[in-house]
């Protein structure tokens, strides 16, 4: 096994993801084999932890949920209280393909966060209308708050080091969208070096990306607002204690 | 103003001003969430026992309508202390998430310990199989 791979604990933040969940977990276990592997299930009504826990997983039940942030910050902190270095966030829906986790540990080598990025024109994956434009704004400024070329700033597939882990396990936001917006300019503020590897996406195992424009437009906004208090909040909220949280 | 409309608001503001100096003896109410209160209180207090200072009051800031000032005042502190309740529930959502956190590791630390006393306790017995878990 890679090396770095021993001080790597994969969280899968799961929210009723009871038909995917134990596929997602079975797959790790065989194209990394020996990888501690924690499901976060995010206060679940179905039978999400079961699956999980019979597919060999550690598992963490959040008494009712808090959505991606909160679940993320949860397997940050449980990386931290049991020795790992490096966290990999795998969502449950089957959309991340685990046999890219070594291509993105190689590339934690020299940076602090790596971001798995959907190839452009590669799978399904396709967005339209005001969707579009927000994540082509989304990646522009955050490219320049991270100091990095990033293409797909919204991708739940990503790395994170020592270092960003310590900061995430402090700081991860719950709200919503701020796992993957606030959390880059997190990175990127604290001085992180963020850097994006190339990845297949696969189509979601359940479920279908929202094209209601209606929707879209909303989601632009939020996500304007979510850049905005990400920028101007006062650096001083992004301190990390020296205590373990 | 006649006597009985005079009455009505210093009433009016003393039991206010009471109730929440009651709460804050019976412990109902903390300290940090009653000083908005007590503010409005001892406001409508002093403008119900001294009307005059109403008017004055109006006609230094170039209110026509001195019930007006009274509106915007009232308006004021109840947007502060919404404001504030918006900020207290904040700070209690990001503690509830920390307990959250702590009781989901907890959870996972006693099944992991559990699950260890039950490997001893079976390598103890020779490997028999136990009846109550």
């Amino acid at each position: 096994m890679n090396a770095a791979l021993n001080r790597t604990l994969i969280v899968l933040p799961a929210f009723n993801e009871e038909a995917s969940v134990a596929k997602v977990v079975r797959e790790i276990e065989a194209v990394l084999p020996g990888v501690r592997c924690v499901v976060i299930d995010d206060g679940s009504s179905d039978r999400t932890a079961q699956a999980a826990a019979a597919a060999g997983a550690e598992v963490l039940r959040l008494p009712f949920n808090l959505g991606v942030g909160g679940a993320m910050r949860l397997g940050f902190r449980y990386a931290l209280a049991n020795g790992f270095d490096n966290v990999v966030q795998i969502d449950a829906d089957g959309q991340h393909d685990p046999a890219a986790v070594p291509a993105l540990l190689d590339e934690l080598e020299t940076a602090d966060v790596v971001m798995g990025a959907r190839f452009a024109g590669v799978g399904d994956y396709e967005v339209r209308g005001p969707r579009k434009w927000a994540m082509r704004v989304l990646a522009v400024v955050l490219s320049r708050v991270a100091r990095a070329k990033l293409t797909d700033t919204t991708s739940g597939f990503r790395a994170s080091g020592p270092k960003a882990v310590r900061l995430f396990a402090a700081h991860y936001p719950a709200e919503y969208l701020g796992d993957t917006i606030e959390a880059l300019v997190i990175a990127g503020r604290s001085g992180c070096v963020v850097r994006q590897v190339p990845v297949e996406m696969r189509v979601r195992t359940g479920g279908t990306p929202s094209h209601n424009p209606w929707k879209s437009t909303v989601y632009l906004g939020r996500a304007g607002i979510a850049l905005i208090f990400a920028l101007i909040r006062p650096k001083s909220t992004l301190r990390v204690g020296t205590a373990t949280p | 103003m006649s006597p009985v409309s005079y009455l009505f608001g210093v009433v009016a503001a003393l039991a206010v001003f009471l109730l929440v100096v009651e709460m804050l003896r019976r412990r109902r109410l903390r300290e940090r969430h009653a000083l908005w209160w007590l503010i409005a209180g001892v406001l409508a207090l002093v403008v119900g026992l001294f009307p005059g200072l109403l008017d004055w009051a109006a006609k230094l800031l170039g209110v026509g309508q001195p019930t007006n000032l009274v509106f915007f005042v009232s308006i004021a502190i109840l947007v502060m202390i919404c404001l504030q309740h918006s900020s207290e529930l904040t700070v209690v959502e990001n503690k509830t998430r920390t307990l959250a956190e702590h009781v989901a590791m907890q959870n996972e630390r006693i099944q992991r310990l559990e699950a260890a006393l039950d490997a001893a306790e079976d390598g103890r017995n020779g490997g028999r199989a136990e009846g109550a878990r």
